[in-house]
Formats: structure tokens, C-alpha cells, sequence
């Protein structure tokens, strides 16, 4: 029990974490047939790989990780609004959101 | 209590993706994200990283979550339609995200030296004052090109939006 309250947590397990989270998010973008939630897989990874960048700037404790993880946190945002807004016009011209449905580029 | 605050978060985050994963309607996928990136926040304050703790709560589950739950309502397309799945690849789904999961551990365990702990509190460079101040000298390149990134996204946006108005 003692280890348990005192120990700290082996690094390597956050950074297993966000491979789960990672492989998670890869395998949502893959069997998910709405444009927004596979969007939203894609935040999921890009989370994931935020946690990896601060797990590393804790290991070599330095912030320029954090700074890493701020840029993406800027380019998913500009990312969201660009993005929300394809959507938003896809749904005007075809009226579905299935991403089986807008195929025109395959004929 | 490390460990204990680790495996709370972690568990949250892990039910929550995979909840965000198998749930049909977006609204359902989008609060499960929310649950995502709050307990990353926690995490991130685990690792010592105030300042993008409270970036993360402020832009990710604030402005870019309540982005796409603004579409989501206002699209409101309901559940999404299921269909026929490929027999091979509903049974090798899951085995073959397992090995992607192994294969990644593998890399991890390999790069992450197996005798450092995280400990709260033993790394404190992570607050406003040292983000900002690296920010501002070693980075300050990249950090005016994402104003010109944000300024073309708003462009982006708004010429996407207008095409819908006319």
C-alpha cells in the first residue's frame, strides 16, 4: 500500500496512454461514417499527441514541448473553424453528412 | 497518490474516447470529447504543465468543442445511418488495433527511460510565465506566423460562409 500512496507513475505509462488514445482516435477516423464525429477523431488525436509532447517536456524538463503543444492547440483551432465551415457548406449543396454519400469525385 | 490520481484520469479518458468512438449521433461523440480533454487538462497538471492545462480547458474544451456542437445543432441530422460492414474487416478490426497499440507501447517503452517517475510538483517550469517568456524569444517566429495562420483561417471561413449566404 505504501508504494501505492508514495510512488510517483513510471513515465512511460502516460506515454502508453497516448498511444491507446492515439489508436483510439485512428480507429474512430476509420469505422465512423459522420463527417463531424470523424472530425472529432481527429481533436482526439491530436490530443493524444499533445500528451506525448508534454510527457517528453516533463522528461527532459523543458518547456519547449508545451510550446509544441500550444501550436497545435492554434492549428486545430484554425483547423475547427475552416473545417465546421467545409462541412457546414457540404451540407448545403448534398443535404447528408455521410461520407459514403459524397463520392462525386470517384466517377 | 500519483498513481491513484493517474489511473482515475487515464480510465476517464479512455472511457470517454472510447464511448466518443461507438456512440452514433454526434451530440453523444461530442460531450465524450469534452470528457476527453478535461481529464487530459488534469493530466497535464499531473506533468507539472499549468499553462496548457488551462489552455486546454479554455480553447479546446471551451471555444473548439462548443464550435462543433454549435454545427452539430445546427445541421441536427440526427443519429448516423449504420451500414453493411465487411465480414473481414469486422474481425480483424480489433486485433489489428490491439497490434497498432503493442507496436506504439513497444516504441514508447524503448524510448522512455524506465527508471524516471512523474511526481506532482518535481517540474514547475510549466506555468504562464516560463511559456510565456520562451514564447516570446525562442519561438517568436513561429508564434507570428500562427497570427498569419489564424488571420487566413478567419479569411477561410468567412468566404465559405458567404458562398452559403448568397
Amino acid at each position: 500500500m505504501l508504494p501505492f500512496v508514495q510512488g510517483g507513475v513510471p513515465i512511460s505509462w502516460y506515454l502508453i496512454l497516448s498511444a491507446i488514445l492515439f489508436a483510439i482516435g485512428a480507429s474512430g477516423f476509420l469505422i465512423r461514417r459522420n463527417i463531424i464525429t470523424v472530425f472529432m477523431c481527429i481533436e482526439l488525436m491530436l490530443n493524444a499527441v499533445n500528451l506525448s509532447f508534454v510527457t517528453f517536456s516533463y522528461m527532459w524538463r523543458q518547456v519547449d514541448g508545451h510550446i509544441i503543444t500550444f501550436f497545435v492547440m492554434v492549428v486545430a483551432a484554425a483547423e475547427a473553424a475552416v473545417g465546421l465551415a467545409i462541412i457546414l457548406t457540404i451540407f448545403k449543396n448534398r443535404g447528408t453528412l455521410q461520407i459514403d454519400r459524397i463520392n462525386s469525385l470517384k466517377n | 497518490m500519483d498513481v491513484f490520481l493517474f489511473f482515475l484520469f487515464a480510465a476517464i479518458a479512455v472511457g470517454c474516447a472510447v464511448n466518443l468512438v461507438l456512440q452514433t449521433h454526434p451530440i453523444s461523440s461530442a460531450i465524450s470529447l469534452i470528457g476527453v480533454m478535461v481529464s487530459l487538462a488534469a493530466l497535464y497538471l499531473l506533468l507539472g504543465a499549468e499553462f496548457i492545462a488551462a489552455a486546454q480547458v479554455i480553447v479546446y474544451a471551451g471555444a473548439i468543442m462548443v464550435l462543433f456542437i454549435f454545427v452539430i445543432m445546427l445541421l441536427n441530422t440526427g443519429s448516423e445511418e449504420t451500414e453493411p460492414v465487411n465480414a473481414l474487416s469486422r474481425f480483424l478490426g480489433l486485433p489489428l488495433l490491439l497490434v497498432m497499440v503493442g507496436l506504439l507501447s513497444v516504441v514508447m517503452l524503448d524510448v522512455a527511460p524506465p527508471s524516471q517517475e512523474v511526481r506532482f510538483g518535481s517540474f514547475t517550469g510549466g506555468g504562464a510565465a516560463d511559456v510565456g517568456l520562451l514564447l516570446f524569444t525562442k519561438y517568436l517566429l513561429p508564434f507570428e506566423a500562427t497570427s498569419v495562420l489564424i488571420l487566413i483561417a478567419i479569411l477561410g471561413a468567412v468566404v465559405l460562409a458567404m458562398r452559403e449566404v448568397d
